[in-house]
């Protein structure tokens, strides 16, 4: 991250983390008003919420968590982490192809 | 001669970081899991509801919302608190430390009142099949219903699910579990009155209501203790933990950087909480 900086350049950092901090709020707005708009099928509105918390969870990690300039360690932590996480997602669709013989399904 | 332990404040140089950051990023991946675990759980839950069955604006989007923007404002002053230790501001990093904690208790707070709306709101199914939905206006003391003594009084409506099918029951589903739904809209709430000997049987919105309300519970209650642990920690180094700013600056930095980051995941894990429990 960036500890190697000066002091002097943090006021740098800091109107970037005012710009995340407005972008946050603006996601939080737009999350908001998407669920209000009828998209057709309930999948749509969860697909639109998801990837707008998706783009502000970047923001919080990629900046106020400074991710988007760690060490090669952290990231090695987070990458066997996002690899776990999937698998447990995954555990769920394959839950739903487990079925007992002679299941009636309709 | 006291000696220090390696690495508690400069980086390692085979990583470029020091102990407790690797620390609170193994911790954070281990957090990750456990609210991993829970969100799937919900996923499950809630594909497996039957249709019409799983609740739809059942909290308050407007307090959901007001919740975000605390806890999002806590993330900023947080980052902040952490700049002016770099900065070496000791009064802009008080300043922003105290705001943090007092939008932690802000935003557990508005969660309390959350809480409280749903133990008291009623779900009652009467004697004759319908059922009473709505929030506790008053219980006479010798209310009892195994001894069947006494009222309570609501202020809702009644829905009648008996002998219903189809598209006619799916309707009246949708006045109890989608509030966003027109259906629900329409309905007048008014003060209802019960004799105990009128009700079959009675509970709140509480954990064990429905699938909905046990995850909702659970995912919230957990991240409400993660909200209190962090504020615990961070008004400690606001406080009397502050006193190693002049002893030993680094160190100090080290530990706002660690409970920020604590502070930062608490954050990220709302920002998917609200659209998936409010929202969707």
């Amino acid at each position: 991250m960036s500890d190697e900086h000066p002091p002097d350049h943090f006021s740098h950092h800091v109107r970037r983390y005012l710009f995340v901090f407005y972008a946050l709020l603006f996601g939080t707005l737009i999350t908001v008003g998407a669920s209000y708009i009828p998209f057709g099928h309930r999948a749509v509105n969860i697909g639109v919420a998801l990837f707008i918390a998706c783009g502000k969870g970047f923001l919080v990690a990629g900046y106020f968590m400074h991710l988007i300039s760690e060490r090669k360690m952290i990231y090695g932590i987070m990458a066997f982490t996002a690899f776990f996480f999937i698998g447990l997602m995954f555990l769920i669709v394959f839950s739903f192809a487990d079925f007992p013989p002679l299941t009636v399904r309709h | 001669m006291t000696e220090i332990l390696p690495y508690i404040v400069k980086p390692r140089e085979d990583t470029g970081l020091y102990n407790a950051k690797v620390g609170i990023w193994l911790f954070l991946a281990s957090e990750v899991m456990l609210f991993g675990a829970l969100f799937s759980a919900y996923i499950l839950l809630r594909v497996g509801a039957p249709e019409g069955y799983w609740p739809h604006g059942w909290l308050n989007i407007p307090v959901g919302t007001a919740n975000t923007v605390v806890l999002i404002t806590s993330s900023i002053t947080t980052v902040m608190a952490w700049a002016s230790c770099k900065m070496n501001q000791l009064g802009r990093f008080k300043l922003f430390h105290a705001c943090t904690v007092l939008l932690a208790l802000t935003f557990v707070g508005i969660k309390s009142y959350e809480y409280h709306d749903k133990f008291t709101h009623y779900s009652i199914k009467l004697a004759d099949g319908k059922i009473a939905d709505g929030h506790l206006v008053e219980k006479t003391k010798d209310f009892n219903l195994a001894q069947k003594t006494g009222e309570v009084v609501i202020h809702g409506h009644e829905v009648n699910l008996v002998n219903k099918s189809g598209d006619e029951l799916q309707k009246e589903l949708r006045v109890i579990y989608d509030l966003r739904s027109p259906e629900a809209r329409k309905v007048r709430h008014t003060e209802l009155k019960y004799r105990a000997s009128q009700i079959a049987s009675l509970e709140t919105y509480g954990p064990r209501h429905n699938t909905y309300t046990a995850i909702y519970f659970t995912l919230t209650g957990l991240h409400a203790l993660h909200v209190i642990a962090g504020a615990i920690v961070i008004g400690f180094l606001w406080g009397p933990g502050s006193e190693l700013w002049q002893t030993d600056h680094e160190r100090f930095t080290n530990r706002i950087e660690v409970s920020g980051l604590f502070w930062h995941f608490v954050d990220l894990v709302w920002i998917f909480l609200f659209p998936v429990l409010y929202l969707l």
